[in-house]
């Protein structure tokens, strides 16, 4: 398969950046779009050319690293995964496949595909977390009965791997969903309830410091999300912060 | 509670976005209620027409009501801006390319500009009818009917008593009847706000009549009421058009904003979901193509 790049280079966080064409050739469709990159940053050090940065861990989906805009939608056209699952067969031979990182005032640029995404690590910080005492007499979680509805509830919410891809499809350039989902994942369990309140005024009011974008419900989201979280953990993180605004 | 949260957060912004669009929501079906009055034919849908716009402006719950709409616009106008000002922020930088019909309607990403779009109907439609009906100074027509009488008259040449036919002017009252007023009598009759009939040696309102709005808007969509005081709105064909295509955009803005607002609010859930987004485009459909039926069906009678 032979195909036209057009990448984002960028050489740090200062630098103005530009869009820069890279024709590549020999592509087979079973390669990951990881793969084609690598083979493109191959043939960039071979040439004693800077190699583009981009950001990849387990290169199978489950560690949220990987990011990139691809030809315009977060993660590639395909549905349900990342990047580093994104297949070159989805692509035409000859088709020019542009590679943008993820573009947020709250995201900003490292180098070429690279974004600082530790806003999320901070709004995590702020609340995402339940307080257990680990005096070394923990409680068993087991011993704790919840209803199966719910534990599966929390757990598609806690599936979000804090990619971002929410954020870098979103017209707004809103967190919205991965809050939400973080919010919803504790909101749904008995052991989140304690801290409940604090958990959705602090996350939201560290969302809106750092600068990401106000929801307006487009859903897109939730089309490009790599692990499909919902557009309802939204609607659960708006009923949870309206009641913990008006109790606390 | 603490106020800052409920007016400065991202969601705060969202509650009353949705709140103000959801009330209005409401404010088109009650206005949409009394426009259809105008697909009432003939002197009888011009007087229902007419009672209910009096009753409308003298009814003091309506009279909340419409502060409460006043507001809301206000509020939704500022709040939607403040919300697509921050929101471009959030973006400093471009995408060189992006798809967003991949993943989202046309309708949800441009909710601001079609926003703004009604907010210029909505401009236009108050000085249209709003400003012309309630703050415009000066006389205002009342609602007449000018029927022919025969009149006998004494022939001073032939020595004959001839018949004549006659116009004479009724003012329909709000008593329900309709009655001869000499408002030419500026000795003993005086007009006051506008609809006020007041008897000038006693100081005693003796009647009232009905703005004739009717008219007013019969003749913006194209009808000739000059006999009324109103002659036709030589650029009735543009009013319409303009008027059609507004509400082709208020139904891409509801189709959004109806169920969006559910889910700012956090009402939607799996279980309401699918409801609440089906009322939604039914709403969304419906009372936009009612509205907008009116004015094709005046222009066409007209």
């Amino acid at each position: 398969m032979k195909l036209n790049l057009k990448i984002w280079r960028q050489k740090g966080p200062n630098d103005k950046g530009s869009m820069v064409s890279y024709p590549i050739e020999n592509i087979d469709g079973d390669m990951s779009f990881l793969e084609m990159l690598d083979i493109l940053n191959d043939q960039l050090v071979e040439k004693g050319d800077d190699p583009v940065a981009f950001d990849h861990d387990c290169r199978e989906g489950i560690c949220g690293m990987c990011s990139l805009y691809i030809n315009g939608e977060a993660h590639g056209p395909d549905r349900g995964i990342t990047t580093c699952q994104l297949h070159m067969r989805k692509f035409n031979d000859g088709d020019t496949i542009y590679i943008e990182p993820w573009r947020a005032k709250a995201f900003p640029v490292i180098k070429d595909l690279m974004v600082d995404r530790s806003a999320f690590d901070r709004i995590m910080a702020a609340g995402g977390f339940v307080s257990v005492n680990t005096s070394g007499n923990t409680q068993d979680a087991n011993a704790i009965p919840i209803p199966k509805d719910d534990a599966d509830e929390a757990f598609n919410a806690a599936t979000c791997i804090g990619c971002g891809a929410c954020v870098a499809s979103c017209v707004n350039s809103s967190a919205m969903l991965f809050v939400s989902a973080k919010v919803s994942q504790l909101a749904l369990l008995p052991q989140g309830q304690i801290e409940a309140m604090d958990r959705v005024k602090n996350m939201v009011a560290v969302m809106d410091e750092e600068g990401f974008g106000n929801c307006s419900n487009t859903g897109a989201c939730e089309v490009e999300c790599p692990k499909e979280i919902s557009l309802e953990n939204i609607a659960r993180m708006n009923r949870e912060f309206l009641k913990a605004s008006f109790v606390k | 509670m603490s106020k800052s949260v409920l007016l400065k957060s991202s969601l705060a912004k969202k509650y009353w976005m949705a709140l103000t669009g959801l009330f209005l929501c409401l404010f088109l079906v009650g206005h949409l209620a009394g426009n259809l009055q105008l697909l009432k034919a003939g002197e009888e849908g011009r007087r229902a027409f007419n009672e209910y716009a009096y009753f409308m402006a003298h009814n003091p719950v309506v009279k909340i009501l419409s502060y409460l709409t006043y507001i809301s616009i206000i509020f939704h106008v500022i709040d939607g801006f403040l919300l697509f000002a921050q929101n471009r922020k959030a973006r400093p930088v471009k995408y060189a390319h992006t798809r967003p019909q991949e993943n989202s309607s046309f309708a949800s990403r441009n909710m601001a500009l079609l926003g703004t779009l009604i907010l210029v109907f909505i401009v236009t439609h108050m000085q249209n009818f709003w400003y012309k009906a309630k703050i415009s100074n000066g006389p205002f027509p009342l609602h007449t009917l000018v029927k022919e009488i025969d009149n006998q008259e004494y022939d001073p040449a032939t020595g004959a008593i001839v018949n004549k036919k006659q116009d004479v002017k009724l003012y329909l009252l709000t008593n329900g009847q309709y009655q001869m007023i000499d408002l030419e009598d500026k000795d003993n009759i005086e007009l006051r706000h506008n609809t006020e009939i007041y008897s000038k040696k006693l100081d005693v309102k003796v009647a009232e009549g009905y703005k004739d709005l009717h008219s007013l808007t019969t003749a913006f969509f194209g009808h000739d009421n000059s006999k009324y005081g109103f002659p036709k709105n030589d650029l009735a064909t543009v009013a319409v058009i303009f008027y059609v295509v507004s509400m082709l955009v208020l139904i891409f803005h509801l189709w959004h904003g109806f169920s969006s607002a559910f889910q700012s609010l956090g009402l939607r859930s799996k279980k309401y979901a699918p409801i609440i987004i089906t009322v939604g485009k039914i709403f969304a459909v419906v009372v936009p193509v009612l509205f907008a039926v009116i004015p094709v069906y005046l222009y066409l009678t007209k």
